[in-house]
This record gives C-alpha cells, structure tokens and sequence, in this order.
C-alpha cells in the first residue's frame, strides 16, 4: 500500500528532504507531496550582501517547484491548518491532504508587526530590515547615501534565523564605510538581548574583540520593547532607550502562522515542540520536522537544517516500516561569518561543543574562529554548493553531519 | 567563577542553582531580596512557580518572550515585576539554571 508523505515547506528543508526520500524510496511504495505557499526560493545567506551592493536582489530567487525532482507532487497553496488528530492538512481553498507522515519544514517566518513602532512611520525609511527581500533592496539605496551619524544594529529578541547575520552586518558596514572614506562620521552601535556577542563564551570573546577593533560598540542585554520612529530612538522593556540615525533591525521571529490555528501542533511561538536526537515531534509519532521550524536548542541557519537531513530522512523511512528510531543528530552547525575586506571567520559547533578554534573539517581545511581570505572564498562558493549539492539532497564531500572533532583544539585542562 | 552558598544551597558564578533540587519555596523570599524585590506579591509567586513548572517539565525555564505567552502576562508587567531582564532573574528565584538562550 502507498504511504503518503507530506512535506510542509519548499524552503532548504523541504526541498533536501523531498529529494532525498524520493530516492531512497520507490514510486509504488511512497508518494510524496511538498506545499507551499509561494514559488519563490530564496538563497537567504546573500541577503546581507544586498545592502552593500554586492548582490543584486533577482540573483537570490530560484522557483521552488524547479528545486525538486521528478516524481514529487508540488502544491502551491497557502495553509490554512494541520488537523494532528485526523492526519490531514487542510489547504486555504478547503482541499484536505491526508498523510501517513508529516514532515514540517515551513521556516521560521519574521513578525516585524510585533514590535510596536516598527513598521509604522520610518519602516523602509530610517528603520530597515534585511532579513527581508524588499528591505535589503531598499536598505541599499540608504546605505550608500548616508554620510554620517549613528548606524544602529539590533536584535529584537531571540530566536532569530542566523545569530551571526547581525554581526556580520556590523562588520560589513565597518569595512563599506571605510572604503568610502565616512567611516570616522559614523557611529555603529550593535544592540542585543544577550549578555555578549555570542552565547558561547569563546567565539563571544573572539567576536566581542573583533567587535571592538573595529571601532562597533556594544550594547548588550537588551530588549527591545518598542520603535519611536519620530525621535527616532529604540526603548527597551527596561526604560533603557538607543538613538539612531539609521537602524538595521532582526524583527521577532515565530513559527508559521497556519500552526498557531493547527490545535496542539506548535508551541507558544508556533515552533514544533520535537525531539532534538530523532527530529520526531513530540506532537505525534507520524510528524517529524527539519530546519528553522522545529524548537530544537540548535541555530536556526541552513547548516543545521542540512546535517538533519539524513537523519530526519533515516528516521522517517524506519518510522514507515514500524521500526524503531535510531538517527541521532547531535545539534552540528557551521557559519561562516563574513568580516569584511574579503575575509570570514568560520565557527564549527553542536549541542555539546562551542566554536572551537582548530581546522575544518580536519586538521588540514579551513581555519576556525580566526579571520582568512580562504574562509570568505569558501562562503562565495558556497552558494553554489547550496543550488547544486545541498537543495538536491546530496551530502558534501569530506563533511559529515556529525561535528568533527578532529581538527579542533581544545583548552589544555 | 566565585562560587557561594545560601546556607547548604550551591550558586554558580551568575548566582543560578546549581543542583536544582536544594531549592525549596522557603527560600524564594530570601533570593527575591538578593534580587531587590520586597515584598513579593501573588504576581511574583505565579511567574516562580510557573518558571520551576516549566523546567521540571520541559528541562530549561523559557526566555521571556515563552513566558509571557504562556504564563499569560504582558512583558511591560514581567518587567515591573523583575526589572532587570524578568527571565533570568525570575530563574535565580526559583532556583533552576540560567534560560536556555538561543544560539
């Protein structure tokens, strides 16, 4: 009898996982169907070059519905809602898909509405986000015409999708303003709710340094409770308040909208409450989720979802043949983090262990929590191992989805 | 990292438990004090109770945002309430560790 798979999301998820299980499994014994609501695939990690002119905006966005191989059905439909107890999806027009397995993979989706202020008067005009198509473009055409005064970087709160992003955005600016000679008339300030640069404390010292020498200062534990835009400030929840000239925000992110009208789906964000070993929700046996969806204590970042993939799709194919779950992912995400005049930093981590300074992904690759020209190559070429290699669901040659502790230092003890 | 004790009761170095189960209720008006609350009213009561709910039954006290959804109070009240980041303050009070924050 054909098991029916559906698979909610044609993001990075979505689509590795789709493509991997088509070709572990035969056409007879599972069908397979990917929804979404839109067919536009966006190549997320180039939106912050958009701003400083170093991608165009049109040469991020792929058709979703080309992204997946032959013999996966594709349904472009928003959601209205997953009934858990019936085992259906139930579309916007009303249509009802029934599923033997259900993997979630719509993303984490941005709630910029939430933060009162935001989008009202200076929303696209002195307050911008980038974490969005439209507000990289147009955050473009800001950048390159201020001349002095205070760029501000916040992040709402946590979760967000890439932690390292905003920093990036920070050193980015750092080395476009001194290219065009207005660095010393600028202020950059990076505001956060965490006590440091990063939560773990060696790439947060690491990155707190590089923070430092290039003159960004640091604003840390705090949260941002709402945006005057007329006086242009950011007020904390604790009365604390941050002027700006420019502000580049991380909107509030939460889950899909369809799970908060999904009964007993989602949590209090619309995250998928799931196991972070097997990938199964703690929902229901029959649903998995992979990527920025799921509440697991792993970075929301393309990485993660990838090094999932084969376990999210081992489980499920032992899921389907009544066995028991034996994948376990153990949280491995990778980041390279751009720091401007053509140099990058890469962070190599997982549920147990921070960035480490070292090689990935042996003893012999990149190096780790340290700046290179090398590391920016690799974060170039990367796009293209993301089209190519990762979306078709193939695993990259010489990198594991478990973190590798070859090549790593750890403190002497 | 300055380790102290609250009579037998082990902090680490932010001033979170570090064993967990030494903490019991009679401690919680001594550790609001420390936090500069006094008094603590049923409000304070209801957000460390249900902090230590949420870590006995999900492994990690959530972050403020979480517990203002469901605990059901606005963030602008858990910040009257625990001025200084409500979360992390509200945790040190009901004796579980620091929040996992997000990575």
């Amino acid at each position: 009898m054909t098991r029916r798979i559906v698979i909610l999301g044609a993001g990075t998820g979505g689509t590795l996982a789709a493509n991997r299980l088509r070709r572990l499994h035969s056409r007879d014994a599972v069908e397979i169907t990917v929804v979404d609501q839109n067919d536009d695939h966006i190549y997320q990690p180039g939106l912050l070059f958009v701003p400083f002119g170093l991608k165009r905006p049109e040469e991020l966005v792929r058709s979703r519905h080309a992204q997946l191989h032959d013999g996966i059905a594709y349904l472009q439909s928003p959601i209205d809602r997953v009934d858990v107890a019936q085992d259906t999806v139930v579309l916007a027009d009303g249509a009802v898909l029934r599923y033997d397995v259900l993997i979630v993979a719509t993303g984490a989706t941005l709630l910029p509405d939430e933060t009162p202020g935001l989008t009202g008067a200076g929303w696209n005009d002195t307050i911008f986000t980038f974490y969005m198509l439209e507000g990289a473009t147009a955050l473009a055409g800001k950048l390159a015409a201020f001349d002095e005064g205070r760029l501000v970087v916040n992040v709402i709160d946590m979760p967000i999708k890439c932690p390292v992003a905003p920093l990036e955005f920070c050193f980015l600016a750092d080395w476009f303003f001194r290219k065009n000679g207005k660095r010393d008339r600028i202020d950059i300030t990076y505001v956060t709710p965490l006590d440091g640069a990063f939560t773990r404390p060696i790439a947060s010292q690491v990155l707190g340094s590089m923070l430092a020498s290039k003159g960004v200062n640091v604003v840390t534990e705090l949260n941002t409770g709402e945006v005057d835009s007329e006086r242009k400030q950011l007020i904390g929840y604790d009365g604390r308040t941050v002027p700006y000239d420019l502000a580049v925000v991380v909107p509030l992110h939460g889950g899909a909208g369809y799970v908060s009208r999904s009964d007993g789906l989602g949590d209090e964000l619309n995250f998928i409450p799931t196991d972070p070993q097997t990938l199964q929700s703690r929902v229901k046996s029959n649903i998995f989720a992979i990527g920025d969806a799921a509440d697991i204590p792993a970075s929301k970042a393309g990485s993660v979802t990838h090094f999932e993939g084969d376990i999210l799709v081992e489980n499920v194919g032992r899921y389907l043949t009544g066995r028991s779950l034996d994948g376990q992912f153990d949280g491995h995400a990778n980041c390279f983090i751009e720091t401007g005049f053509d140099k990058a930093v890469l962070i190599d981590f997982n549920y147990d262990t921070e960035p480490l300074p070292g090689h990935y992904p042996a003893a012999i690759g990149l190096p780790l929590l340290k700046e290179s020209h090398l590391n920016h190559l690799g974060k170039l070429m990367f796009e293209w191992i993301y089209w190519h290699s990762l979306l078709p669901g193939h695993s990259l040659p010489g990198v594991g989805s478990a973190m590798p502790d070859r090549g790593k230092i750890h403190e002497p003890v | 990292m300055a380790v102290e004790t609250l009579g037998s009761v082990t902090l680490d170095g932010e001033g979170f438990f570090v064993h967990p189960d030494e903490w019991t209720e009679a401690m919680v008006p001594e550790l609001a004090r420390r936090e500069g609350i006094d008094p603590l009213t049923e409000q304070h009561w209801k957000v460390i109770r249900f902090m230590r709910q949420e870590y006995l039954q999900k492994g990690t006290g959530p972050a403020v945002r979480a517990l203002s959804k469901s605990a059901d109070i606005s963030i602008k009240d858990l910040y009257q309430l625990f001025s200084k980041g409500p979360a992390k303050v509200a945790a040190r009070i009901a004796g579980i560790p620091k929040p996992r924050g997000c990575i």
